[in-house]
């Protein structure tokens, strides 16, 4: 029987996975990427526990983090956009201005 | 056939789990953004059917019109724009601290598999209904939901809109030609 | 309609007329015609209106009904404990009133304003427009606060009037304010006023503490029914009402400012320094009667004073050179007779003379103005003379007005001021609530005065209008009959200089108390003092048959052969071949009285050495103790602040500065260290965030 611990594993193993891909990757559009894993992960949890407690509020939850990670993926990309233009890449470590 | 009849939500969700697993691992550790962006594209559409084993058929629908269909194609269209191959140098596409960060990663998770598993989670039914029901008449996830987002979250609902239309606006002076981002003395172009 | 209930809008006439001309016509400057249309109609519409109410009254009321007319509660004080350990509501209505006094007053200040507005348009006409319009402002906002004052029903509405026309009076003789001496005459007046109006209030707040209201109709017949019960209150708060009545009618000692006052242009000194607001003092004291009667001392102050006044500024008024400082004490002069009748119980004659006076000193200020207008300015008699061939109208209208004033019959004058001193005598010779020797002396100083008068108001006319001009040739040529604006007030006036003293024939010409329009109009303002009466009401009945016919008619003989030998006495020194020699040689001998007279017995000056030097002296002994005691303090606390502050200045950057210092230190050298953390890479940053996580969940488990 699949039951809402199937669910928080698999949604564990897509954040880590996500996680990983942030701080592993140097490609600002891969990182992105992997945010949006993170947003799935997030978004598996909140079905599995609207299912098991009877309660729909959860889902309307994921519908708002779908709306807030499309607008994130705008911007983001955006940003990418103008990284882009301004330095002729999108590696992050090439963006260091914040260097101390 | 008898195993499959009896066992049919566990499969699915099993090949479902493997597959959106796998899809995040190549998101990950593909070389070239387009191939990760394609994983990703396969995580978002398992993700999609694990959400109708747990009767979310409208959030399903979302998922995939959303994120395969509107989502992804700007990813897409970001890296034809910015010329991966030439940006992306196959050499060092990782970062230099990476075994450090997948064992960071690894032992986060750990720890919240440690923190979060440690109680028992049951399963506790009739959660189907509940999710199909509005006042006591069963009428269908959609309009269930549908109920609920114009009743009870009819304020955050618009205010959610307020979000995108700000980040809509911030994509194009972002995306714009002249942002001013090029130099500092704010080089104005016709 | 009937107008009489409708009489709070009389007022508010001219008000609006001001507010147009102050606001719109002044900050736009709008064209001259437009300005002295809007004043004509503010003040010809308070005049219409303010004669068709006082006809309808008589017609359908009858002039023994007092109209009172209720707009709003203005003031409510909640329940105070007044003398007598009784309550009253201290509450004041804006109400006003029409009676026979109030009517009047409305009658011949409506109409005579309005006169004045007629002859401004032509004195004013040199003026800029904004000036000009700045001017008909003032003169409608002084109608509305005259009318206020005339028709209050109480005395804190008849005050606001009184403040009113304070205030206009200021602004009117500082209107050329850009000369210094013009606005110092205006804050004179406005000064000395005050000093007034602090015994005036006072009354008002003693009136209320003593019979718990301030409306006229409850408070007189309260009186009047007991007389012995009020009497000594009713003689502070007259003496405190009469202190009012002193600034703005501008008697002993308050005079000094109606001649300086004169600073304004000369339609002003007519209808305000002349005809209206300085009468103010009269109407009040009449108005208040029944106080002043049933509290014999204030009567008695009322009359000296006048008395007093009438003759002493009668004779500075025969020294003085420039035209409008004569008429200036003339009118403190006349000012004095109407009290000194008010004083003596003759309460109809002061008013009586208040409406002559009005009539015949506007009049002389007119005319006066109209002269000062062919002289290009000039005000000095002295550079005047022969001014009769050049204009007919003004020397006509004139002299008539100088006829009234000197009381010769039949003009107007005579009738009023034989009447005042006819009942002088009668006081005296009644023995007036037993000071009658004091009485004899009053109706001498008035019969003297009656004298000077009609000298000084002669040499006036003789200077002016006789013998040859004495000013230059620049002068002489630009000599004009003024425009009909000017001229038509008065010829208006000087008809009523000659027929106005009609009004008040006394019953010993025509035979028949009936005829004396005045006395019977005004009967119902004389309360009649309540069953067992004191002393006073029998005196001042006494004063009205004390005096056999025989007797009247050579009193009668008396005043009008000293006006005339006043007159001869001008007549011998100023006029003809010999004019000024006799002058001359009376001044040669009596150089020191001269001297006198001409500085105006020095009131000025002793004024000025008393009350301002000791003011003046009083700030700077303050000054002084300022100087050495405060600043003496002041300076020790400096010394002792820069005893503790050195102390402290060591502590602060030893010890306070140290410490920043050591913190600051720190942050230095850690700074060393730390900033590597920023390694400037979103995945290091990235990576910190996680294992920060990290941290905090393994802490969460752990613990």
């Amino acid at each position: 029987m699949i039951g809402a611990m199937h669910y928080v594993i698999l949604s564990l193993i897509l954040f880590v996975l996500g996680v990983i891909g942030l701080m592993v990757r140097r490609n600002f559009i891969t990182v992105l990427m992997s945010l949006e894993l993170i947003f799935n992960a997030a978004n598996l949890n909140l079905i599995a526990f609207s299912d098991r407690l009877g309660n729909l509020s959860g889902q309307i939850m994921a519908i708002f983090i779908i709306t807030v990670a499309a607008a994130e993926a705008a911007i983001g990309l955006g940003l990418i956009i103008a990284l882009e233009r301004l330095k002729r890449t999108v590696n992050l470590d090439d963006a260091n201005e914040m260097r101390g | 056939m008898a195993f499959l009849s009896a066992h049919f939500v566990a499969i699915v969700f099993y090949v479902l789990a493997v597959l959106a697993v796998a899809g995040g691992v190549g998101v990950i550790t593909f070389k070239n953004p387009v191939h990760s962006a394609l994983s990703l594209l396969g995580t978002f559409l398992a993700v999609a059917g694990l959400f109708v084993l747990r009767h979310a058929e409208f959030l399903a629908a979302v998922q995939l019109l959303v994120y395969a269909g509107g989502i992804m194609v700007l990813f897409l269209f970001v890296i034809m724009l910015v010329n991966v191959k030439r940006v992306s140098p196959e050499s060092a596409f990782l970062s230099r601290r990476a075994p450090l960060a997948v064992i960071g990663g690894v032992v986060l998770g750990a720890l919240i598999a440690f923190g979060v598993l440690a109680g028992s989670l049951g399963r506790r039914g009739g959660g189907a209904a509940a999710l199909q029901t509005v006042q006591g008449h069963v009428v269908g996830n959609t309009e269930a939901i549908g109920w609920m987002l114009y009743r009870h979250f009819l304020v955050p609902f618009e205010i959610v809109s307020v979000v995108l239309l700000v980040a809509m606006i911030g994509a194009i002076i972002f995306g714009r030609k002249d942002a001013g981002l090029e130099g500092r003395g704010g080089r104005m172009e016709p | 309609m009937k107008f009489y209930n409708l009489i709070w809008l009389i007022p508010l006439f001219p008000l609006a007329g001001a507010a147009i001309n102050g606001l719109i016509s002044n900050r736009m400057g709008l064209k001259k015609s437009f300005t002295h249309t809007v004043a004509l109609i503010g003040s010809g519409l308070a005049w219409l209106w303010g004669w068709t109410a006082i006809i309808q009254w008589m017609a359908d009321l009858g002039t023994h009904h007092t109209v009172i007319v209720t707009l709003y509660q203005w003031i409510s004080g909640g329940t105070l404990k007044i003398f007598g350990g009784k309550l009253a509501q201290a509450t004041v209505s804006a109400s006003f009133q029409l009676d026979s006094a109030s009517a009047v007053m409305v009658g011949f200040v409506t109409f005579v304003g309005f006169l004045i507005h007629i002859y401004s348009i032509g004195y004013m006409h040199d003026e800029e427009d904004r000036p000009y319009a700045r001017y008909f402002s003032y003169l409608n906002l002084f109608m509305f606060s005259m009318l206020i004052l005339v028709l209050g029903a109480n005395l804190p509405v008849m005050f606001v009037g009184w403040e009113g026309v304070g205030l206009c009076s200021y602004l009117l003789i500082g209107f050329y304010f850009e000369k210094n001496w013009c606005a110092s005459a205006g804050m004179k007046a406005f000064i000395t006023n005050r000093i007034g109006d602090f015994g005036f209030i006072l009354g008002i707040f003693l009136t209320f503490m003593v019979f718990g209201s301030t409306e006229f109709v409850k408070i007189f017949p309260v009186a009047a029914a007991h007389p012995q019960q009020y009497a000594s209150w009713a003689t502070i708060i007259g003496l405190l009402l009469f202190v009012g009545a002193m600034g703005k009618s501008a008697q002993i000692p308050l005079y000094v400012w109606l001649p300086d006052a004169m600073a304004g242009p000369t339609p002003v000194s007519a209808l305000i320094h002349a005809a209206t607001m300085v009468t103010a003092g009269v109407y009040m004291v009449v108005r208040c009667n029944v106080l002043f009667r049933i509290g014999p001392v204030a009567m008695l102050v009322v009359a000296i004073v006048g008395g007093v006044t009438a003759f002493y500024a009668a004779t500075i008024g025969m020294a003085q050179n420039d035209i409008k400082k004569v008429l200036a004490y003339s009118t403190v002069s006349q000012l004095g007779y109407m009290f000194l009748g008010a004083g003596v119980g003759a309460f109809v004659a002061a008013i009586f003379h208040v409406v002559t006076h009005a009539f015949f000193k506007a009049l002389l200020f007119l005319g006066s103005g109209s002269v000062i207008h062919a002289c290009s300015g000039n005000q000095d008699m002295r550079k005047m003379g022969g001014l009769r061939k050049v204009m007919p109208t003004t020397y006509w209208t004139f002299m008539a007005a100088t006829l009234a004033i000197s009381g010769i019959f039949p003009f107007a004058g005579f009738f009023s001021k034989d009447e005042i001193l006819g009942k002088a005598f009668a006081a005296g010779k009644s023995n007036l609530n037993g000071f009658g020797w004091v009485y004899y002396i009053l109706w001498f100083l008035g019969i003297a005065a009656a004298f000077i008068t009609a000298f000084y108001m002669f040499r006036l006319v003789y200077m002016t209008f006789h013998g040859e001009f004495r000013g230059t040739e620049e002068e002489k040529h630009h000599l004009h009959e003024s425009p009909w604006t000017m001229r038509f007030p008065l010829q208006v006036l000087g008809v009523l200089s000659i027929i106005g003293g009609l009004i008040g024939i006394p019953k010993l010409m025509s035979g028949h108390a009936k005829w004396n329009l005045i006395e019977r109009f005004l009967d119902p303002v004389i309360l009649p003092i309540g069953v067992g009466a004191g002393h006073a009401e029998a005196a001042v009945e006494v004063t009205r048959h004390a005096v056999s016919p025989g007797l009247e008619w050579l009193l009668l003989a008396l005043s009008l052969s000293i006006a005339i030998a006043g007159i001869l006495v001008a007549r011998s020194f100023y006029y003809g071949e010999r004019a000024f020699e006799k002058p001359r040689r009376f001044t040669e001998r009596h150089p020191l009285l001269y001297k006198v007279v001409l500085n105006k017995y020095y009131v000025d000056e002793i004024y000025q050495a008393t009350v301002i030097n000791g003011v003046v002296k009083l700030a700077r002994i303050l000054w002084e103790f300022d100087a050495r005691v405060i600043d003496g303090i002041v300076n020790g606390v400096r010394h002792v602040t820069v005893g503790t502050s050195f102390v402290s200045a060591i502590f602060d950057l030893k010890i306070i500065d140290g410490l920043v210092n050591l913190v600051a230190t720190i942050y230095d050298r850690a700074s060393h260290y730390f900033r590597r953390l920023q390694v400037g890479f979103a995945e290091g940053y990235a990576m910190v965030m996680v294992l920060g996580a990290a941290a905090l969940l393994a802490i969460y488990i752990i613990f």
